[in-house]
């Protein structure tokens, strides 16, 4: 699929880890359609609401991708491009949102948007109308809020793979910012952009709470919610079948044209030095230092919200809270090294023989609908094992299956230069399997993999389980836990937990993170 | 893999207390909220453990769908936590075997002579809303639909909440074939709907939405367990949609005697008297005596809107249609 000039080496690391985990994810993605599939009864086709279900989908999930892409390009630039102190800080917590239980999420973003909120309550001062923030731009404002910062994050590690060297290189052919971009950037943005707009563009295919919460009304129906309804209601399981199908549809559709537009960019090899910019100019400091701050703004004024809510309770909360959240860590920390173990050898498999029916199955698993995936996996188990008994390892397979597609973003890019780099090298030195993972992969990946870790750890705490059916009543984690203080009203104890799986998310994403990131430049 | 997985497998279960007696157990499935430890679940385990010498399990989730899948083969002996407006698909999977109760002495508002679905508590379906904020609340869904525009009421999705569909079958009660004008008139009104019950709730204590849907019981919570007294519901003289919860026991137990056993434990007095303050809903069969003394102090309808289950399944589809078709204008 990547049309660069691939040399065919011998294999430097046995591909079969890299088949089993696609089998996995082949036997999660399809198995579970396809016994869901199975198990359908006569039930009706699919009517007029679902079809602008579909419609809606589409839509809003090329604009929210296409927004959060075009937003972050500035930010990522402009992040790259400058040193602050407490820089660092601020690239983790800007991944904060992607990692929020949507519920918290979206509370934290009424408070600020909402009718109540800041922004309506400063326009009041001033004698301006409220904004209303329910309807179809809500739901667009919901999924940049959550996509944003991963955008940000991808394509920022795009900027930070570019050589120091070069732009050295640049700055002593007397190269200004627009030929920079031209000859460094753009090349960087073709290759990482469309990996990032794919991604984004399949979490918001599955998102449905959101839509639900701000899109003001069914008319932000979305595929997934007319899935839960075939399912929960009619159980109409042809029907949820159907339309998990056409929901991956859609993935791959967008799949290829992400692999059509996305250009291998080449820019050699370096020295890891840290990146030192010539082309730059105080109009550049100025918006640099605006467009910081706005997204600063943007996506921590929620959060903050959603601090200040919760954290006078966070000392009164029950025990039983902090159990929840014990065990939501090590289901995060089995997760993340599941992922590794998912990931590595698929990205292993993807540069080494180009397949990229691979990548785009690793990729696909966000596509497939949590809710078909989790019921079809009850019905494969269910005749074998006590659902429940299985409930802490199936959610860590099947959040590191979910979080694989972003540690394929980060790492499949990086394997690729490396190899491309320092390739010829090993294969002279005859480094082979684990040395080569060893010696060369790890070292050299060890900014992508702490990202991929950080954020499947991450992820995987936040979910509320895609595996509802495998609920385990005395194995509950911290967000359903949170759902379950909501659900007895208790509004209160559920603020101080949401603070709580914030702050536990985001110190499990700045460990694996700071640890892949050992580096002076960033 | 296979490391971690058993690594991940073996940390799980230095978390989880392993239940190990030889006790007989019964499994009961439940809601979510049923079964929290803020729910009704713990009590009931509690009480009814310590007459039967068992083990009470609850396993939670999607009570319907998931029997629905299990079919003959479900491990469950009792279900409890189904709502009259899903027992129609229920009935039909032909899953359920007779309660065997004497229901004679109900206290519910409406006559109940379902063999089959036992109820164990109710409620009526409302609007709640800040009495601090609100001097005059709409005494009448008429008068609802008649207010302001400003006026802004969060809702839950009939496609996804069980509250949500009450609603929906409410105003087909009331309006009938006027239905659709009724949303038509309320669709301005409604700030947002959302997926399940809590996000709204959520959003209405939060003072983003004047009023929220949920049930007339709802006050007591704040009132009993917060000393609130700012939160009522806004009684209608149309009446109020009767929100009935059951419990019924599987053929295909493998404890039929426990099963029973706990169905005869459904309508006993210490099983009733768990129900308002953990549940914040009216017990099925218990004196009004025996309530908490502050839910006198709830606003009760004057009139219960009941669908029987088959109306309800019948009248789904259309509503949701009407419904659908309001909102998309």
């Amino acid at each position: 699929m990547y049309r660069s000039g691939q040399i065919v080496r011998p294999l430097w690391v046995s591909h079969w880890p890299g088949l089993l985990a696609v089998m996995l994810l082949v036997v999660l993605v399809f198995g579970t359609l396809i016994a869901v599939a199975l198990r359908a009864e006569g039930g009706r086709g699919l009517g007029p609401s679902e079809w602008a279900a579909i419609r809606f989908t589409l839509w809003q999930a090329a604009l929210s991708a296409g927004i959060s892409v075009v937003l972050a390009i500035p930010v990522a630039r402009a992040l790259a491009r400058r040193k602050f102190p407490g820089r660092r800080a601020l690239v983790t917590l800007l991944g904060a949102p992607f990692i929020l239980p949507i519920i918290v999420a979206v509370l934290g973003l009424i408070a600020v948007f909402g009718r109540s909120g800041i922004i309506s309550a400063a326009l009041d001062v001033l004698g301006v109308e409220p904004i209303s923030v329910y309807g179809y731009h809500g739901v667009i404002l919901a999924h940049v809020f959550f996509n944003l910062p991963l955008a940000t994050r991808l394509i920022l590690q795009g900027w930070l793979s570019i050589p120091a060297e070069r732009f050295r290189l640049a700055a002593t052919l007397g190269m200004g910012p627009r030929e920079i971009a031209r000859i460094l950037e753009r090349p960087m943005l073709r290759e990482v952009a469309p990996g990032a707009f794919l991604v984004i563009f399949l979490i918001c295919l599955t998102s449905f709470a959101i839509a639900l919460a701000l899109g003001g009304g069914p008319r932000a129906t979305t595929v997934e919610l007319a899935i839960y309804e075939a399912f929960k209601f009619d159980f109409d399981l042809g029907r949820a079948a159907m339309l998990a199908l056409i929901q991956f549809t859609m993935g791959v559709g967008a799949a290829l044209i992400a692999f059509w537009i996305a250009f291998p960019s080449n820019m050699g090899a370096g020295l890891d030095r840290a990146v030192q910019r010539w082309d730059d100019s105080r109009i550049q400091r100025v918006l640099d230092v605006a467009i910081i701050t706005l997204a600063s703004l943007f996506l921590l004024l929620p959060l903050t919200m959603v601090i200040i809510d919760g954290v006078p309770g966070l000392l009164s909360l029950p025990m039983s809270v902090f159990q929840a959240a014990l065990r939501s860590l090590l289901v995060a920390f089995g997760s993340a090294f599941l992922t590794l173990a998912l990931a590595l050898p698929v990205a292993a498999l993807v540069v080494q023989r180009s397949a990229w029916v691979a990548e785009g199955l690793g990729y696909l698993t966000i596509a497939a609908s949590p809710l078909v995936v989790g019921t079809g996996l009850f019905l494969i188990l269910f005749p074998f094992v006590k659902p429940s008994d299985l409930a802490l390892p199936v959610t860590a397979v099947v959040n590191a299956a979910m979080s694989l597609p972003f540690a394929l973003r980060a790492l499949v890019p990086a394997l690729r230069t490396v190899e491309r780099d320092y390739g010829a090298l090993a294969d002279g030195m005859g480094l082979h399997g684990l040395t080569r993972v060893r010696l060369l992969w790890l070292p050299r990946l060890r900014r992508p993999l702490g990202f991929a870790l950080g954020l499947a750890a991450a992820l995987s705490m936040g979910d509320l389980g895609v595996i509802a059916m495998f609920a385990d009543p005395q194995g509950v984690t911290l967000p359903l836990q949170l759902y379950r203080l909501m659900g007895a009203y208790r509004m209160d104890d559920a603020a101080a937990a949401a603070v709580l799986l914030l702050g536990l998310s985001l110190a499990l994403f700045w460990i694996f993170d700071r640890g892949g990131r050992a580096n002076a430049d960033d | 893999m296979k490391q971690t997985l058993s690594f991940v497998a073996g940390l799980s279960m230095m978390v989880t207390p392993a239940v190990a007696d030889e006790k007989p157990v019964l499994q009961v499935y439940a809601p979510d909220y049923f079964a929290s430890e803020w729910g009704p679940g713990p009590g009931i385990e509690q009480g009814f453990e310590a007459r039967c010498g068992c083990d009470l399990q609850f396993i939670t989730g999607d009570v319907l769908p998931r029997i629905l899948l299990e079919g003959e083969r479900t491990e469950a002996d009792v279900v409890i936590g189904l709502n009259t407006d899903v027992t129609a698909r229920a009935r039909a999977s032909g899953l359920f075997a007779p309660h065997g109760q004497d229901i004679s002495g109900l206290t519910m508002p409406i006559e109940w002579t379902d063999d089959v679905f036992l109820p164990f508590n109710y409620g009526y379906t409302a609007f709640i809303y800040d009495n601090t904020k609100m001097e005059t609340p709409p005494a009448s869904f008429e008068a609802l639909l008649g207010m302001s525009d400003d006026v802004k009421i969060v809702i839950q999705d009939p496609r996804s909440s069980i509250s949500g569909l009450a609603l929906l079958l409410w105003v087909k009660a009331i309006y009938g074939d006027k239905a659709p004008d009724a949303w038509e008139k309320l669709a301005p009104k409604i700030l947002t709907v959302t997926q399940g019950w809590s996000e709204s709730y959520g959003m209405f204590t939060d003072g983003e939405a004047d009023m929220v849907l949920s049930y007339t019981t709802s006050p007591a919570y704040h009132i009993i367990a917060e000393d609130d007294m700012s939160k009522s519901a806004a009684i209608f003289e149309e009446g109020h949609y009767l929100f009935v919860e059951l419990a019924a026991k599987l053929k295909t137990s493998d404890q039929p005697e426990l099963a029973s056993t706990f169905m005869d434990y459904v309508l006993t007095e210490d099983f009733q008297t768990a129900i308002p303050t953990s549940n914040w809903s009216y017990p099925s069969k218990l004196d009004a005596s025996l309530l908490p003394e502050k839910f006198s102090l709830l606003g009760v309808p004057g009139k219960a809107i009941f669908h029987s289950e088959a109306d309800a399944e019948a009248l789904r589809k259309p509503a949701l249609d009407e419904w659908l078709a309001a909102f998309s204008k």
